[in-house]
């Protein structure tokens, strides 16, 4: 027989030795959060290339307020993937619920119901339209066990044929001042929209790492079972979770509508936002196998897909080609985050 | 071809994840007709070695010969698989197919990619019937029990033509006439001209089947011997150096038990309890658990003894029946419920419900107790979480890169200490504890046995430990044995006689108790 080895044990000392090391680890983990930045750095080269109007404050103000409205829906879906779910009607509910909150509080002469409503209540009855819809997602999938995509697939559908039902198709303009604040005001020079949004994917970000229940969202994510025998809620954090994505959804659709000043019966499903929702999403490192990634990878996610459009935009591209190279840089993006951020990342 | 000729060698194989050494410099060799056994610690390098044998994985310095000859290229698994093939401790059949199709995975017969399935069907038959597996080839092997995909994984080897097959803890998830049915089964593939290699925890099967055994500690070979001329203590001191085991305080005396019993109230009284589970259902299983009493609960496989442990926790619903912790009643099916009314779990299957693999040690062992630890708007930094699984991990002797590490980067028993901290962490009144020690080595083994038991002294919470291992049992006041749903019947006394408690399993009346 050989020498006598040591057995399987560790002081103290040396756990905090060990300590010191993990965070290493977790300085790794951030490396591979930020994996989309090398890619940015090189589009904002493009950029400024294409265009002399690239780095104008202007330019990347628009670009910043455009993208704050899909940005709130990226947390919302990115929350829903890390549960291990999904949500494909999140961009029925961008559109339904400023809908529905606009047509409480215009004018008949401006295709509303007549009731003419205040802002406040009409946005109360956003965020109730989100929080419901979330609701009736979340029960059907968590508690009656039905499959959430399927399901959301459906409600997409429905959501978006009750906005059409209840205005006819129109566009309604003419919301008050105070609602379309948050989504067309400015600070100076900086978009309103665009640091609210920033101090959302702050906040979420923060809640995620230092809050319990937002630990409870990877540990459901990561493994339910598991989650359930260490006496989390599961069924709770999960219909939670669901609710909270569509009223991050509702507030983006405030967001877009206060941008445009009118509510489209476009916006959102017609406009197909969802396809971006999850790119940006799944780019920025949220597995969609549930209980990896995080609200920096998101962030990234979300402002490259939006320098991809204002580059191209910039850059003449002949518009029958756009739809072509924008799906191409997503898949590039999505290469690159699985060179950098390694096997974990963008599955 | 010459008895003493391996078919399979490794020569010099070294191994090497980041900063673990998994292999170093191993030797080792397989002849056909005979039968070795792998042993060696959690994390001594017995799954990377078995990875290598079987293609999976590369050796970083060198190699394996088939032979005498080199072996194919990794890329090659079709070759590699001719030749050596892997039973894993987790079946590998898909359940949707029929044994037929699950034994020619990979290679169907036919031409052109058309199966030709009444060829298939044959080939299948035959070889079941040469050797003598009873198993129907047309059933889907979703229906099967553990044992038969386990013959439908060997059948499959053998059809592919390979004479190496790596047996990786066979009879774990086995009841004891299955573990009986496949030593024979394994004699009989030896006594063919099989070549095979037997991983296990348990040192009495290596003994009672393998003619040689190699023992493998921090990934080197530290002794390669036949079993004949091996000692029981020869070969675990092999295995964990020369560590004294750390057995503690074991059996309590009869004095403290009897003290224990008398002066305490009842903690916990399930009642007529009926529940369904594929896994053993109860047909009113009742349980009363003392304050600072340790109670085994022990059966066969479909006894019920895991569901009842399930029920007891609020991992599993019920039926009818009820469940009273400390004068309260729990509610049905709510683990949240059974933990915040002073119940620790440990689970069956840890990579099921014991931890969250991609989250950090820290966050695993406090997930339990975070309500506790956070602040009054649940606030919560992982530098707190870290200060409360510290002395967790140092009681457990738990070894990893840092409090911080994923827990799948664990070996598998660091793992299971993750799960029992995250039991302890709550500080309760109850430990319910299903199969702690399955898949865990010897003196890991020693090592959660001694902490359940010394916590349970030390803080006077009752255990309620339900064990196929009667050697674990050893600990308890009383064990209770369940067969087919039910109590049949108590002992009392310990130390208990394995004998008496197979037969009382088997639903024998007991000839030592009265």
């Amino acid at each position: 027989m050989t020498e006598v080895r040591e057995p399987e044990t560790a002081t103290t000392s040396e756990l905090i030795l060990f300590e010191k090391r993990s965070r290493r680890v977790a300085a790794v983990a951030f490396v591979r959060g930020a994996a989309l930045l090398p890619v940015i750095g090189v589009l904002l080269i493009i950029g400024a290339l294409a265009s002399p109007v690239f780095f104008s404050v202007g330019n990347l103000a628009g670009v910043g307020q455009q993208a704050s409205a899909l940005g709130m829906v990226v947390i919302g879906e990115s929350l829903i993937i890390m549960i291990g779910g999904m949500d494909l009607s999140l961009e029925s509910t961008f559109g339904l619920a400023p809908m529905v909150s606009a047509w409480l509080m215009v004018p008949v002469a401006a295709f509303g119901a007549g009731t003419l409503w205040g802002w406040v209540p009409g946005l109360l009855v956003l965020l109730g339209v989100g929080a419901t819809v979330g609701l009736i997602n979340g029960v059907a999938i968590v508690k009656f066990r039905l499959n959430g995509f399927i399901w959301t697939l459906a409600m997409t559908i429905i959501l978006y044929g009750v906005m059409t039902g209840i205005t006819t198709g129109q566009t309604l303009p003419d919301e008050p001042a105070a609602w379309s604040y948050l989504g067309s005001a400015y600070w100076g020079q900086i978009p309103v929209s665009l640091v609210f949004t920033v101090l959302v994917f702050i906040g979420v970000g923060l809640f995620l790492r230092y809050h319990r229940w937002g630990r409870d969202i990877y540990a459901v994510g990561g493994n339910r079972a598991a989650a359930r025998a260490a006496g989390i809620r599961v069924d709770r954090i999960r219909i939670g979770v669901y609710v909270a994505g569509s009223v991050l959804a509702a507030i983006g659709g405030l967001m877009e509508a206060g941008r445009v000043l009118a509510v489209a019966s476009t916006q959102g499903y017609e406009e197909g936002i969802i396809f971006n929702v999850f790119a940006a999403s799944v780019i920025g490192g949220v597995s969609l196998k549930g209980g990896r990634g995080g609200m920096l990878g998101a962030g990234l996610g979300v402002i490259l897909l939006a320098l991809v459009q204002n580059v191209l935009d910039l850059g003449n591209v002949n518009n029958y080609w756009i739809d072509a190279i924008d799906g191409a840089v997503i898949l590039f993006a999505l290469i690159m985050s699985r060179v950098i951020g390694g096997e974990a990342a963008a599955d | 071809m010459s008895a003493d000729h391996p078919v399979i060698e490794a020569i010099g194989v070294s191994k090497r994840f980041a900063s673990t050494q998994a292999l170093l410099n191993v030797d080792t060799a397989l002849r056909a007709g005979r039968c070795l056994g792998l042993v060696g610690r959690n994390g001594a390098g017995k799954s990377t070695l078995v990875s290598i044998l079987c293609g999976l994985r590369a050796p970083d310095t060198g190699e394996v010969r088939f032979d005498g000859e080199p072996a194919p290229p990794l890329a090659d698994l079709g070759a590699w698989r001719q030749r050596i093939s892997t039973v894993f401790q987790h079946s590998m059949v898909v359940p949707q197919l029929t044994v037929a199709e699950n034994i020619f995975l990979g290679e169907r017969p036919g031409r052109r990619g058309f199966v030709n399935w009444r060829s298939m069907r044959a080939q299948a038959r035959r070889v079941l019937r040469e050797w003598d597996f009873n198993v129907d080839p047309d059933v889907e092997c979703g229906t099967l029990t553990v044992e038969q995909r386990q013959i439908v994984e060997i059948a499959g080897a053998l059809v592919r033509g390979t004479r190496i097959l790596m047996l990786d803890e066979p009879t774990a998830a086995l009841e004891r006439d299955g573990v009986r049915r496949l030593f024979d089964r394994v004699r009989s593939l030896v006594a063919g001209g099989v070549a095979v290699l037997y991983i296990s925890h348990h040192l009495e099967e290596v003994f009672e089947i393998c003619q040689d055994v190699v023992v493998l500690r921090d990934g080197e070979v530290v002794l390669t011997a036949p079993t004949p001329t091996l000692t029981d203590d020869q070969l675990v001191s092999a295995m964990v150096g020369d560590i004294e085991a750390p057995v503690a305080a074991r059996a309590a005396s009869p004095a403290a038990r009897r003290n224990r019993k008398a002066l305490s109230e009842e903690l916990l009284v399930a009642s007529d309890i009926v529940a369904k589970s594929t896994r053993g259902s109860l047909l009113g299983a009742s349980l009363t658990v003392h304050a600072g009493e340790r109670v085994g609960l022990t059966g066969l496989l479909g006894a019920g003894v895991a569901t009842l442990g399930r029920v007891v926790v609020g991992a599993h619903e019920y039926q009818s029946g009820s469940v009273r912790f400390d004068g309260k009643l729990l509610p049905p099916g709510r683990p949240d419920a059974g933990l915040a009314a002073g119940i620790g779990y440990i689970p069956e299957d840890r990579w099921l419900e014991g931890f969250v693999g991609l989250l950090g040690i820290s966050e695993n062992m406090t997930m339990s107790i975070a309500p506790r630890l956070s602040g009054r708007l649940g606030f919560l930094t992982p530098s707190k979480r870290t200060a409360a699984a510290r002395p967790l991990a140092k009681e457990l002797s738990l070894v990893s890169r840092g409090l911080n590490q994923e827990v799948d980067q664990l070996s598998g028993g660091n793992q299971q200490k993750v799960t029992v901290a995250r039991a302890l962490a709550s500080g309760p009144k109850l430990i319910v504890a299903i199969t702690p020690t399955r898949g865990v080595d010897v003196a890991s083994k020693e090592l959660l046995l001694g902490a359940l038991a010394e916590i349970t002294r030390s803080t006077g919470a009752s255990l309620l430990l339900a064990s196929d291992e009667f050697d674990d049992l050893q600990i308890c006041d009383r064990v209770i044995v369940l067969v087919r749903g039910q109590v049949f019947t108590e002992f009392t006394e310990p130390p208990y006689d394995s004998e008496e408690l197979i037969a009382a399993t088997e639903g024998l009346v007991p000839v030592g108790s009265k």
